[in-house]
């Protein structure tokens, strides 16, 4: 996983709550065998008519455009597709913004180095309008400061001590529970686990 | 300090305890289907690493299969694709494959339980929110991302933070043609689709107790559609007579062993909970959801609000604009054309019994086209001892082979945009059941009601 940087960018608003991972990423473009290339149908039913032509939607919009996505409550509800994550990330989004994020979904993301703020609802909406009253609106995420701000107006967010070590430094946790190996097969002796 | 069932569970998993609240949870058994493995595979053969505990996984192709002539080479490309790199793998990795054509295939959350591999006391994962079903035999089981499941596969563990426990109490009796499916649509109903995020659910109370555990399965199924990452319900009686004399279920005095540390994992008097609710099982009617997430759900002689409580009202609109509904109307009258019977939620042989009693002798409407698709091959192979194919059959209901099917919309069987469907799977977003498609969630009952009238009626008066 890459390291994660400081984001300092204009943002996408997209106030709509309860965005389910089906909305993100209809089932029928699950069926990839890499990790690649799912930004092409992030969203596809709101950005594409079924023939192909573009839908009134704020992806399609060059007004707004950058690598925080601001959305409404309850963010990646749904299926635990980490395609979700993979699609929004592969568009171009290191950040998304909501006031509440679905479990999976935000377990999801921190593991491919796209980072889930959470942030209350009065600052999410103060952010969506100060984005639509000015699309150059640049918010600033200090991941090691736990920070996010625009136009002078700062909230702190919180991230688990764990997540944050690792999206600082790339680190995996598929790395941690290799090297602990012998510790689990102690636990699997013990435990005569069935 | 009194335990929770939860705790129990839980903490016997726990190998190692990290600083910042994660825990490193071992994971007794791991399913896996051809979506969500693929890049795990990649990833341990990326980073050279063994499968580290093959005997614990099994594997089945369930969501992108078609559900008719399974025995034909999958016409299309990127599915069958998709299907033949699960057989690769899992012949490179030698895991045990119920593959199309198995007696054992079906979906994954159906076979598990029907095999013996759910076992109270057990935690299990898979990369599909619906592990959650699992929860009903008192296990610990979740839904995970492909990053996690090369987790698994490379240690059988995971990094979990422990979640806040709730437990919901329903009791009393059920009213007439009350089902599972409409106690888990009125729980969350009540709780929104966000109501369960960062807990783990109990579901306790007599009206839980009274149920089979198909009916157990399909409430704890829909957990994750309250945004809770499981659901449980303490084993009993009912749960050992189920497990009894399945194919991988310990037999004969490990059984009984089994049976009495199960007859432990129970939460204890005096135990708390983060959040407690309780429901009355009299106050739950048959219920059909009128939006586009599972917490917008009315009973069926309800109309629809005008307003969702707290929430963004524009969204709302949006939602009520996508199905083609008016705030406050009543959905009882509306024509229905599709109707789906299926999916991890209600696809089991109880299910499959519920619709063919109630359609034998009778006919579909005309216009309604009926789906009825089996969740795995062992509940096709009773539906048809049981003849109710060929019930079925005869009241214009067409019988699939099983797999995810409509639920999802990832295989030919879709709804066509802009029509409705009732359907008993679990969940109603825009588009789930295919591009503009519109998805009114039920219980079988209601479905198989519908499909034979034609359009929404209240049931409630209907079987009196």
């Amino acid at each position: 996983m890459d390291k994660f940087q400081k984001v300092k960018s204009t943002a996408v608003p997209l106030p709509i709550e309860d965005i389910d991972t089906d909305q993100i990423i209809p089932a029928r473009f699950l069926k990839a065998t890499s990790r690649e290339g799912f930004g092409d149908n992030l969203f596809r039913d709101w950005r594409f008519n079924p023939d192909n032509t573009e839908k009134d939607f704020v992806l399609n919009d060059s007004t707004y455009s950058g690598k925080v996505l601001v959305a409404g409550r309850n963010f990646g509800c749904g299926s635990s597709r980490e395609h979700a994550a993979w699609a929004i990330h592969d568009f171009g989004f290191k950040v998304v913004v909501s006031s509440f994020f679905a479990d999976i979904f935000k377990g999801n993301a921190l593991n491919n180095g796209l980072l889930p703020v959470q942030v209350s609802d009065d600052y999410l909406a103060e952010l969506i309008e100060a984005i639509k009253a000015n699309p150059d609106t640049e918010v600033e995420v200090d991941l090691e400061q736990q920070v996010i701000s625009f136009n002078g107006n700062q909230e702190l967010f919180e991230v688990n001590a764990y997540k944050k070590e690792c999206l600082l430094n790339g680190y995996d946790d598929i790395d941690f529970l290799v090297s602990i190996k012998q510790e689990i097969e102690a636990y699997e002796q013990a435990s005569e686990v069935i | 300090m009194a335990k929770t069932l939860f705790d129990k569970v839980w903490n016997a998993h726990v190998v190692k305890q990290l600083e910042g609240g994660i825990d490193v949870l071992y994971i007794d058994r791991h399913l896996i289907h051809e979506v969500t493995s693929p890049q795990a595979f990649s990833e341990l053969e990326n980073r050279d690493l063994p499968l580290f505990r093959k005997e614990k996984m099994v594997a089945t192709p369930d969501h992108n299969v078609p559900t008719k002539d399974q025995h034909l080479p999958i016409k299309e490309a990127l599915s069958k694709h998709q299907v033949d790199t699960l057989i690769a793998n899992c012949e490179k990795f030698n895991v045990e494959l119920y593959g199309l054509g198995h007696p054992f295939q079906g979906i994954v959350h159906v076979i598990g339980p029907e095999l013996g591999v759910t076992l109270p006391g057990r935690t299990m994962v898979c990369g599909d929110s619906h592990t959650s079903t699992h929860g009903a035999f008192g296990a610990i089981a979740f839904g995970i991302g492909t990053s996690q499941v090369a987790q698994v596969m490379a240690s059988q563990c995971l990094l979990q933070a422990k979640p806040k426990t709730m437990r919901i109490t329903v009791d009393g009796e059920l009213g007439k043609g009350v089902l599972a499916k409409d106690i888990i649509l009125y729980i969350i109903s009540k709780l929104t689709a966000a109501g369960g995020t960062g807990y783990f659910v109990e579901y306790a109370g007599s009206a839980i107790e009274s149920l089979s555990m198909e009916a157990r399965m399909t409430i704890c199924n829909m957990s994750i559609e309250m945004g809770a990452r499981g659901g449980m319900i303490a084993p009993d009686q009912t749960t050992f007579d189920y497990i009894e004399g399945r194919e991988f279920a310990p037999q004969g005095e490990a059984f009984e062993e089994a049976v009495a540390y199960w007859k432990t994992l129970k939460t204890e008097e005096g135990a708390t909970f983060d959040k407690e609710y309780h429901f009355d099982a009299a106050d739950i009617e048959p219920m059909i959801t009128y939006g586009t997430n599972p917490g917008m759900g009315i009973k069926i002689t309800k109309e629809i609000p005008t307003t969702l409580g707290e929430g963004n009202q524009d969204s709302f609109k949006k939602s009520l604009n996508y199905m083609g509904f008016e705030a406050g109307e009543s959905l009882v009258g509306k024509p229905i054309n599709h109707v789906f019977i299926g999916s991890c939620t209600n696809s089991r042989i109880e299910d499959l019994r519920i619709v063919a009693d109630y359609v034998k002798g009778k006919q579909k409407a005309q216009n309604v086209s009926a789906m009825i698709v089996p969740g795995s091959k062992q509940v096709e192979k009773q539906a048809k001892a049981e003849g109710l194919d060929k019930v079925l059959e005869a009241a214009g209901f067409e019988l699939r082979e099983p797999g995810c099917s409509a639920c999802l919309g990832m295989n030919e069987d879709k709804v066509p945009a802009g029509e409705y469907c009732v359907s008993t799977s679990n969940r109603n977003f825009e588009g789930r059941q295919g591009p503009g498609a519109r998805t009114l969630l039920a219980s079988p009952l209601v479905a198989a009601i519908t499909a034979v009238e034609g359009k929404i009626v209240d049931i409630t008066k209907h079987l009196n």
